[in-house]
């Protein structure tokens, strides 16, 4: 996983709410084996309409996605991360996700932001005022920077610490490994077992 | 102070807790299929990682799978090459996996529990959102990322982050014609795509204790869709009974000793938990949805609502949003809207219940014109069940097409997919833009509207029959 320290880019606003995982990546697009090559298949059904914000020419090349409310919902489909990933976003903001969604995004080095929603809309009316307004999420010092605005943001130390030292969570896991073990030999013998089949 | 039932399963999980860390959960069941879990599987050869547990995971195929022509090679060369990546990572891993045309393939949610190893206390995860059904059983299940199913591969557990706790009480008794689908649809609508984020969800209530195992696994199935991370409910007679004949049930003093375990799994009488709500089961009617997310739901008697009545302005927004793409008038009468394709079957309602739920509405009834109606079983077992009560010939004389057990037209996947702008009426879980077919209109519906409306051809409850 990549670490994520600061990012400055400009900005995709996605004014809807309830971005569903079926809308970030249909299903179809879920047969492949790899963890790439998902850019194609990010908004494809809103990307047929000329209009929609990510045709854009003023906003291509845009790397942090703000979007409305209740972002990522539905499917625990981690290709919705890759999709964005692939794409070139490196941060989204809302005022909302999906718990899914955000945990997927947090194991796989994609910064999801929360900020208030009325914060949601500045950046919105900013953005569209001027496209190429870069904007800086910055980790470190748990802030979102644009002109002379700065909003802070929550987030735990612990996934905080991980984004930014980019940290393997099953090597972290295998550190206390012995603890596993611990826990294995006290399990209970009525709990059950996949082999043999029965 | 007492705990909460989702508390007493965490606490006996936790492999290790300290200060500003998640805890780290040990898990039960790890269920997979082949949408979720190649990259997974990729993962771990990249770092010399075995599976830790193969003997706590099992493997289906669902998601991709055609239901038609099954004894013939996988059509589309992208779905085969999935569906065969899955069957060489069970065998380099050694993880046992029910493939297409063995008898205990299935929705990954229709065979954890009818192979009896979805047990109350179990934490059980999957790389899919909808196993949040397993927690009809009392279990604490919950769908996972890739991410995550390789690091529950190498290691059986989870970091995670304790989630607050919700009761949902449904109390009273539910009218006649009225389903456990309708009792979730209803809540959906009440607490919104987002009410449940960060809670694991308890059903409670006499409602709710009034269901059947599949019931349960309904409501269950479609927690997520109100945002909750897992919804459970505590177990009971009714759920030792369920599992006592189920293959993978605990045997002689292992049984007595799970079931002695298994009554204490209930949420204290002094427990508190951090957000409640009740509804009435009286109050509950057939329920639909009329939007393309599922909070957006309303009774079957009601009108397609005005967004200009909506006071919030997101709301309003994405209800005018979601009449353009469905297609509908405000003020139109739901019993109006005409329906091209019925789909029976998923992981919320593809159970056999569910099935003798619709052949007993449709029996002596003929498809309307203009509707086609595909009914999926959630399992092959649950298809050889049916067919051996006959149901298989009750849906082919009415005129609707049987087909093999899989995901289906949920998603739409396989090649089971709505036409661009094509109208259904399913007992899936998800109405989302493009769900079971790019440009796809999708109601969702409990199976007993999905069979009125296959008779009459426009969505219908057996009251309008």
């Amino acid at each position: 996983m990549d670490k994520f320290v600061t990012h400055t880019g400009t900005v995709l606003p996605l004014r809807r709410t309830n971005v569903d995982t079926d809308q970030i990546i249909p299903a179809v697009y879920l047969k492949r084996v790899t963890k790439s090559g998902f850019e194609d298949g990010l908004f494809s059904a809103w990307r047929n309409d000329p209009e929609f914000v990510m045709n854009k020419p003023e906003h291509q090349g845009a790397t942090i996605l703000v979007a409305g409310a209740d972002f990522g919902t539905g499917s625990s489909r981690e290709h919705a991360v890759w999709a964005l990933q692939n794409y070139g976003f490196k941060a989204v903001l809302s005022s909302r996700f999906a718990d899914i969604f955000r945990g997927n995004s947090q194991k796989a080095g994609l910064l999801t932001v929360i900020i208030p929603q009325e914060k949601i809309e500045e950046i919105w009316d900013a953005v569209e005022t001027n496209p190429a307004l870069e904007v800086t999420v910055d980790l470190e010092s748990k802030n979102v920077r644009f002109g002379d605005e700065v909003i802070g943001f929550e987030i735990d130390d612990y996934t905080r610490w991980r984004l930014m030292e980019g940290l393997d969570d099953i090597g972290l896991t295998l550190n206390n490994i012995a603890d596993v073990d611990a826990f294995e030999a006290k399990r209970p013998s009525f709990k059950p077992q996949t082999i043999p089949a029965r | 102070m007492g705990k909460t039932l989702s508390e007493k399963i965490w606490a006996d999980h936790v492999v290790r807790s300290a200060a500003g860390e998640p805890d780290l959960l040990y898990i039960d069941l790890h269920l997979i299929h082949e949408v979720t879990s190649p990259q997974a599987f990729d993962g771990l050869r990249l770092a010399g990682r075995k599976v830790r547990r193969p003997d706590l995971t099992i493997a289906t195929e669902d998601h991709n799978t055609p239901t038609l022509n099954i004894d013939k090679p996988i059509a589309d060369p992208v779905s085969k090459l999935q569906i065969d990546t899955l069957r060489n990572n069970a065998k380099e891993f050694g993880i046992r996996i029910h493939s297409l045309g063995d008898i205990d393939q299935g929705i990954v949610h229709v065979v954890g529990p009818q192979l009896g190893i979805t047990q109350p206390g179990m934490t059980i995860v999957c790389g899919d959102s909808h196993t949040s059904t397993h927690g009809a059983f009392g279990a604490l299940a919950f769908g996972i990322g890739t991410s995550q199913v390789e690091h529950v591969l190498a290691t059986q557990t989870l970091p995670q982050s304790k989630p607050k706790t919700m009761a949902i009480n449904v109390e009273g008794t539910l009218k006649a014609g009225v389903t456990s689908k309708d009792i979730i649809l209803a809540i959906i609508a009440q607490i919104g795509t987002g009410g449940g984020q960060g809670y694991v969800v308890e059903y409670r209530g006499s409602a709710i204790r009034a269901l059947s195992m599949e019931g349960r696994m309904t409501v269950c199935n479609m927690s997520i869709e109100a945002g909750a991370r897992a919804g459970l409910i505590a177990p009971d007679e009714k759920t030792f009974e369920y599992l006592k004949s189920k293959p993978h049930a605990p045997q002689g003093a292992d049984w007595d000793a799970a079931v002695e375990y298994w009554k204490t799994l209930h949420s204290d009488a002094d427990a508190t938990f951090d957000h409640e709500i009740t509804l009435k089961a009286e109050d509950i009617s057939p329920f639909i949805t009329w939007g393309t997310n599922p909070g957006q739901g309303a009774p079957l008697d009601g009108l397609v609502p005005n967004p200009a009545d909506i006071s919030d302005v997101e709301d309003r927004g994405a209800a005018e949003r979601a009449l353009q793409y469905m297609g509908l008038e405000a003020g139109t009468p739901f019993k109006k809207i005409k329906i091209d394709t019925v789909f029976l079957g998923s992981c919320t309602n593809g159970r056999i219940e569910d099935l003798r739920a619709a052949a007993d509405v449709l029996k002596g009834h003929t498809v309307a014109q203009g509707t086609r109606m595909l009914v999926v079983p959630g399992s092959a077992r649950v298809r050889l069940q049916a067919e051996a009560e006959g149901l298989d010939k009750v849906f082919l004389d009415f005129g609707a097409e049987w087909r093999q057990a899989g995901c289906s037209m949920c998603l739409g996947m396989n090649p089971d997919q709505l036409a661009v702008g094509e109208r259904s009426a399913s007992t899936s879980n998800r109405n989302f833009e493009g769900r079971q077919g790019k440009g796809g209109r999708t109601h969702l519906v409990s199976p007993l509207v999905a069979a009125a409306t296959a008779i009459r051809g426009t969505l219908s409850s057996p009251a309008d029959l």
